[in-house]
């Protein structure tokens, strides 16, 4: 089974999923907090465009779950608040 | 969808977009004899509507999921082995950031040289992205549509989706977000979504605010569109299949849980939208989706200053002539950009777009008179169907109701629909003052969200389209890694690696 690293611990994917994808079919619905409230959340639109599911990617921070490709060994990190937006 | 090697030079056609509009435009000007580049931020063709799993992915492709398959394929095919030939440049992966018109000469008149966009190149990954020009002689802007989601107290814990998103999960990933779903708002669009997830052996409850029985019914044969009553029809044997409630005049109007969601609540809605006193009921789900229709992707025709104005559905849109045109010469548009209409619209205006290019180049049409009569007959019964589903499915106006002080309306800035109700009680008008006074709309997903919302709780406003001139977030490593440094304004862009 392929899987990539959510904080150290493997989750699986089938090739051609998202990273979101995949974490949703592990039953994992959040994978950040919040900046000021410290609220969960996880995938809400699903195509990229309210950011809700960001987390770090190979230690770059604010990618977005849902548009990164799941690829073998990828280092995935959750994410405490975010950086304001650009 | 893998990116094609490169040449230098200015191409005839650059379609924003590869949905079923920008497929169609793509595939149109291709077979007139064109050069084309098809960039989309996504890293498939096929756009919302023919969302599929990489190509030779091991995902469940999801056919059954699918209407018009055949002419995916068809535009598909055409696009991929144009890119074999080198006529085609295929840029997945590439989200175009910005777009600058060049000054006209005159009014009206076609400005001199090419028109520039700006792509941000994701293909590499995180971390290596890198800013690209391309140059194209014209441009067709089919960057579709997003959900418009309206807040519910609880609408922002983990589980809870747009309608969409749900449909992404589930399309593109083969993932079934939930085993106990409940899907609420309005529109056709609904029904997809809970069908798709029951065929996947969810168990499925949808929450239709409004009434819409007697309108559909009569609509699609009125309107001279067996295609939509056959797809209708085919919802409703789907939904009885699998034993789908349809609840009527009902909605979502809470969502419950600690981490994610555990349950909602479903209430009963008056004629206005109120909620029906006593008729509150709780029901269990893993999985929620809310979807009150589609608001357009217009930030790059705003950018780029095309004209604007409003749609069947309240939503704005971009104006365009018989030939698909915009304002700004050089300039097409054609999907759900020109308005919420389906994606049978959105390859017609598509086709229409591209035709209209041939023609402005004096190229002869592919489509032929006959046939561009026959489109044109076509896109104009979507329309007046697109317009009488609108009719029959508006946002109640008493939505704001169930909104308590204390939910999130920006999801981004957490800002809370009291902060919005004080900063109007204070003299606040519309979305552009509510978003000064509170941040909402100031995020990463720059008001895309909440802007509805604000707008339901602050009153329209003027002028209510939000400009964007970053239609994306770039990274600064990006625009060095595209040659030189940062543009200083965006009227004067960095020199850039050309596409
Ligand atoms: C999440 C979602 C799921 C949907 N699923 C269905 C469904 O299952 N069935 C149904 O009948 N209708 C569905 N719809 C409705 C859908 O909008 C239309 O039916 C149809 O897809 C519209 O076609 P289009 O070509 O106008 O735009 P779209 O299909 O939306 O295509 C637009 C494309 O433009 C790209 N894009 C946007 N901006 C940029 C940019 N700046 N740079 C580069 N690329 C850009 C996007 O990535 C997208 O691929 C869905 C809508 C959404 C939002
Ligand atoms: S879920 Fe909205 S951006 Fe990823």
């Amino acid at each position: 089974m392929t899987s990539f690293r959510l904080d150290g611990r493997p989750v699986p994917f089938v090739p051609g999923q998202t990273l979101g994808a995949a974490l949703v079919a592990a039953g994992r619905t959040s994978w950040r907090t919040t900046r000021n409230e410290g609220r969960p959340r996880g995938i809400f639109c699903g195509i990229g465009v309210c950011f809700d599911c960001l987390l770090t990617v190979d230690g770059v921070p604010d990618q977005r779950a849902c548009q990164v490709l799941a690829t073998e060994d990828l280092e995935v990190g959750t994410q405490e608040g975010e950086r304001r937006a650009p | 969808m893998r990116p094609e090697t490169l040449r230098d030079g200015t191409v005839d056609v650059a379609v924003v977009g590869a949905g079923p509009a920008g497929l169609a435009a793509a595939a149109v000007a291709l077979l007139g004899g064109l050069t084309v580049a098809l960039v989309d931020a996504g890293q498939e063709l096929g756009g919302q509507f023919w969302r599929r799993p990489p190509e030779g992915s091991a995902v469940d492709p999801g056919d059954d999921l699918h209407h018009d398959l055949a002419t995916y394929r068809s535009l598909a095919g055409t696009v991929r082995s144009a890119a074999r030939d080198g006529r085609c440049r295929l840029l997945p992966g590439h989200h175009v950031w910005t777009a600058v018109a060049p000054p006209a000469t005159a009014p009206g008149e076609r400005p001199q040289g090419p028109l520039p966009l700006h792509l941000l190149d994701r293909s590499s990954g995180p971390g290596r992205e890198r800013t690209l020009r391309l140059d194209a002689r014209h441009v067709v802007l089919a960057t579709g549509a997003y959900d418009r989601p309206l807040p519910f107290p609880g609408w922002d814990l983990p589980g809870v989706y747009t309608a969409g998103g749900l449909q992404a999960l589930l399309k593109g990933g083969g993932v079934r977000a939930g085993s106990r779903v409940v899907v609420g708002g309005t529109g056709p669009f609904l029904l997809p979504v809970a069908t798709g997830l029951a065929a996947r052996g969810a168990s499925v409850v949808v929450c239709e605010a409004n009434d819409p029985r007697r309108w559909a019914c009569g609509a699609g044969a009125a309107l001279g569109l067996p295609g939509k009553l056959v797809e209708g029809a085919g919802y409703a044997a789907a939904l009885v299949r699998h034993r789908v409630p349809v609840l009527l005049r009902h909605a979502v109007t809470a969502a419950h849980g600690t981490d994610r969601v555990e349950a909602v609540t479903i209430s009963r809605l008056d004629a206005s939208g109120g909620i029906v006193p006593g008729s509150d009921r709780r029901v269990e789900a893993d999985a929620v989706g809310t979807g009150w229709g589609f608001v357009p992707q217009l930030d790059l025709a705003v950018t780029l200053g095309a004209d604007l104005v409003a749609s069947w559905d309240g939503n704005r849109v971009v104006r365009v002539d018989e030939w698909q045109r915009t304002s700004v010469p050089g300039l097409s548009a054609a999907g759900e950009v020109c308005g919420v209409g389906g994606a049978q619209l959105a390859v017609r205006e598509g086709q229409l777009a591209a035709e209209g290019v041939l023609r402005d180049l004096g190229r002869p049409s592919v489509t032929g008179e006959r046939g561009l009569a026959r489109v044109r007959g076509a896109v104009a019964r979507h329309r007046r169907f697109a317009a009488a589903m609108a009719h029959a499915h508006p946002v109640p106006e008493g939505w704001t109701a169930w909104v308590d002080d204390a939910t999130t309306v920006c999801r981004c800035e957490e800002v809370c629909a009291g902060q919005v109700r004080r900063a109007v009680a204070d003299g606040a008008v519309g979305v552009r003052q509510v978003k000064q006074l509170t941040r909402a709309g100031m995020g990463w997903c720059q008001g895309r969200m909440c802007a509805p919302a604000v707008a339901g709780l602050a009153g329209p406003g003027e002028g209510e389209v939000a400009e964007r001139l970053v239609a994306t977030p770039v990274p600064l490593g990006a625009l060095a890694r595209g040659n030189g440094s940062p543009p200083h304004t965006l009227s004067r862009p960095a020199p850039e690696e050309k596409v």
